[in-house]
């Protein structure tokens, strides 16, 4: 019988199946962090509980953690006393740390494929709904609550149901200029954001296969962003190229072993998926968000539409009084006083080299305050090492230490109220990064251009610029 | 976790889309390391102003709906992250019920694990149950667990609501998949001896 990607691996992790259709999953990487850990310690502790397999466990420090003086203790005392918990409990417990200070500390969806942790055909779970971003790898790897996060503490497994199963293919060339970032952000404003719930993804189709890991992972990482559970791609070459050498990803005689298997993980020709959905690559323009949630997004050259449905004009209404925005309103030649780039949608090198490339030689607009946050210390020091922190700086772009940061403005980066930020993160919800603050989700390129311009433009005259510097 | 079977209660209707958790509770609060408290930050930038005063024209400060244990909001209700603290929050202020016509798929389960029920209606059956609380603000609903009925007054045939019956069972007995999980133990334990894919 033929089998989707996603069958293949869930099966291949049924401990076993119970009455009334859920199963008992088995996890192979369990990802933690200092926000929805320590009441799952806590939990085990209350229980008299071990954790079953800390050997299969990673954590980091990276939501709470402040973006400067890295080396120097955490100020603000809330955010240092849940670090401090975690490093205690992992140390009690044997959890391997990254925490600050450490060469391979970063956000956890950054470091985990950086690493090699993440590999094709595994489970993995962290107590973060961007945890889809390890599917890019061809795993199956989703966000869950505190709660369940003690369960894989204490059993190694969940207790699920399984979800349908979703394709999702773009066909074609993208167009230059035109990123990971702007073929996700378009599907989700077809399919809007609860338009995946329910389901698991699978991202196919020639435009998904020609993007880098880093892309991949940009697209995967959305999927939580449309209700999907997660999202994933079947391994390739360029998958298999990414990981080999990594610090722990097989080497040797397992390295070849691992391929094979991996070689087998793709979704058979005739395999049947519960929804499909395709879109034609070039059809797809650089994008922006207008609303509050990432399923209102548009190309950037276009004018804010009118809600889908007359039920959703209230909420759809209040999302643009929010923005200060109305329908039908172009947002071209709008100022914007505030970038952000970073997050663990779009932190990685290669959204760093895309940002360098365009700023070089450039200024950022005075009024403009952009700020640059590298996804881990790794991306950091490859930043460096290739100058591309003296580009940043020489374009009045401040580069900051690992974290999460400006994406969800736990620590001190947040958006003043009011204030438009184009970021290239993952959520443009009320508040997101700040009380008040209005959040432009957009590309790192159309970021880069609107830091240097002080305002949106249509960036396809600065993409010519910007492909022929290549 | 406590048990939940049946419960008669006002509503608080919050006729909203797309509620998703940094509204329920936003990033800043979730600083904690226990799960207490968490209540009385619940849509803290819709419920209070800067200054920290209750904003007069969000509904939970309004004195009519006080004390009431049911949440009625718009689809796709507790979307986005994955903080469990939004249904703590929720289970924190008094809510013991939140009523939409389809819930985001971690925030059911993180519900589901904290002993608030995500009662899913039809959209049409939301849009009923808007029209009556705005008609009577002091409209009391009946949920029964285990019948999967919802009693609505003027209404003579009841709402019913699926629930997996695994779930179902854990709510009313107050038991959690931890308990579940270890009982598994010896099967986990071959299939860890199994498992071929770890290289």
């Amino acid at each position: 019988m033929p089998h989707t990607l996603f069958d293949k691996i869930w099966d291949a992790h049924v401990v076993r199946a119970v009455a009334g259709g859920l199963s008992v999953l088995y996890i192979d990487k369990h990802l933690i962090h200092e926000v929805t850990s320590p009441q799952a310690f806590d939990e085990l502790t209350a229980r008299g509980l071990t954790l079953r397999r800390p050997g299969q466990m990673l954590a980091t420090a990276d939501h709470n953690v402040p973006t400067r003086h890295q080396d120097q203790p955490i100020q603000d005392p809330l955010s240092r006393s849940q670090v401090e918990k975690l490093t205690e409990n992992c140390a009690r417990h044997g959890v391997e740390l990254y925490g600050l200070g450490h060469p391979y500390q970063g956000i956890v969806h950054v470091i985990g494929p950086e690493l090699g942790v993440t590999q094709p055909g595994l489970t993995i779970v962290c107590g973060d709904s961007h945890t889809s971003t390890h599917g890019a790898f061809g795993a199956i790897a989703f966000g869950i609550g505190t709660s369940q996060v003690a369960q894989v503490m204490a059993s190694q497994c969940l207790l699920l149901d399984k979800p349908k199963r979703m394709r999702i293919t773009v066909d074609g060339e993208l167009l230059p200029g035109v990123s990971a970032k702007d073929v996700i952000l378009h599907v989700i404003a077809q399919l809007g954001t609860g338009g995946a719930t329910g389901y698991f993804v699978e991202y196919a189709g020639s435009a998904i296969r020609s993007l880098s890991m880093e892309g991949r992972m940009t697209v995967c990482n959305m999927s939580i962003e449309m209700g999907a559970r997660g999202g994933l791609i079947a391994p390739d070459a360029t998958t298999f190229e990414y990981l080999h050498g990594r610090p722990f990803a097989p080497q040797g005689e397992a390295w070849d072993r691992a391929v094979a298997y991996w070689q087998t993980l793709f979704s058979d020709e005739a395999a049947q998926f519960d929804a499909e959905h395709r879109f034609e690559a070039s059809a797809i323009r650089p994008m922006i968000t207008f609303g509050t949630n990432p399923g209102m997004g548009m190309p950037l050259a276009a004018h804010i539409p009118a809600p889908a449905a007359a039920a959703e004009a209230p909420s759809f209404e209040k999302s643009l009084r929010y923005m200060g925005f109305a329908a039908g309103e172009s947002l071209l030649g709008k100022e914007i006083s505030h970038v952000f780039i970073g997050s663990c949608t779009n932190s990685r090198i290669e959204d760093l080299r895309t940002v360098a490339a365009y700023v070089r030689g450039k200024r950022k607009a005075p009024h403009v305050e952009a700020i640059i946050v590298p996804g881990s210390k790794q991306v950091e020091q490859q930043a460096i090492a290739e100058g591309l922190d003296q580009v940043l700086a020489a374009a009045g772009f401040e580069l900051r230490e690992p974290g999460c940061s400006a994406c969800l403005a736990m620590n001190e980066d947040k958006i003043p109220a009011g204030a438009y930020c184009v970021s290239t993160s993952n959520r443009n919800f009320e508040g997101r990064q700040g009380p008040g603050a209005r959040t432009l989700l957009a590309s790192p390129l159309v970021a880069a251009i609107t830091a240097v311009e002080g305002r949106l433009v249509d960036v396809a005259e600065y993409v010519l610029e910007y492909a022929n510097q290549d | 976790m406590e048990k939940f079977a049946t419960l008669r209660s006002g509503v608080v209707p919050l006729p909203i889309e797309n509620v998703d958790t940094d509204q329920i509770i936003p990033a800043r609060f979730l600083k904690a390391t226990t799960r207490e408290g968490f209540g009385r930050n619940l849509f803290a930038d819709w419920r209070y102003a800067a200054d920290g005063q209750p904003k007069p024209d969000f509904v939970m400060n309004d004195a009519r709906y006080q004390g009431h244990q049911i949440l009625l909001a718009g689809q796709n209700f507790g979307c986005g992250s994955s903080r469990e603290h939004a249904a703590w929050a929720l289970y924190d202020a008094g809510f013991r019920v939140v009523i939409s016509s389809y819930f985001a798929d971690i925030f059911r389960g993180n519900a589901l694990n904290t002993g608030l029920l995500p009662l899913q209606v039809t959209p049409a059956e939301l849009q009923e149950l808007f029209a009556l609380v705005a008609q009577d603000a002091q409209a009391e609903l009946t949920v029964d667990l285990p019948s999967q009925t919802l009693q609505v007054p003027g209404r003579p045939e009841p709402m019913h609501f699926e629930l997996d019956a695994y779930k179902k069972e854990c709510l009313i007995n107050g038991y959690d998949d931890i308990d579940f999980l270890l009982s598994q133990e010896s099967a986990i334990t071959t299939f860890e001896q199994q498992r071929t894919w770890i290289f």
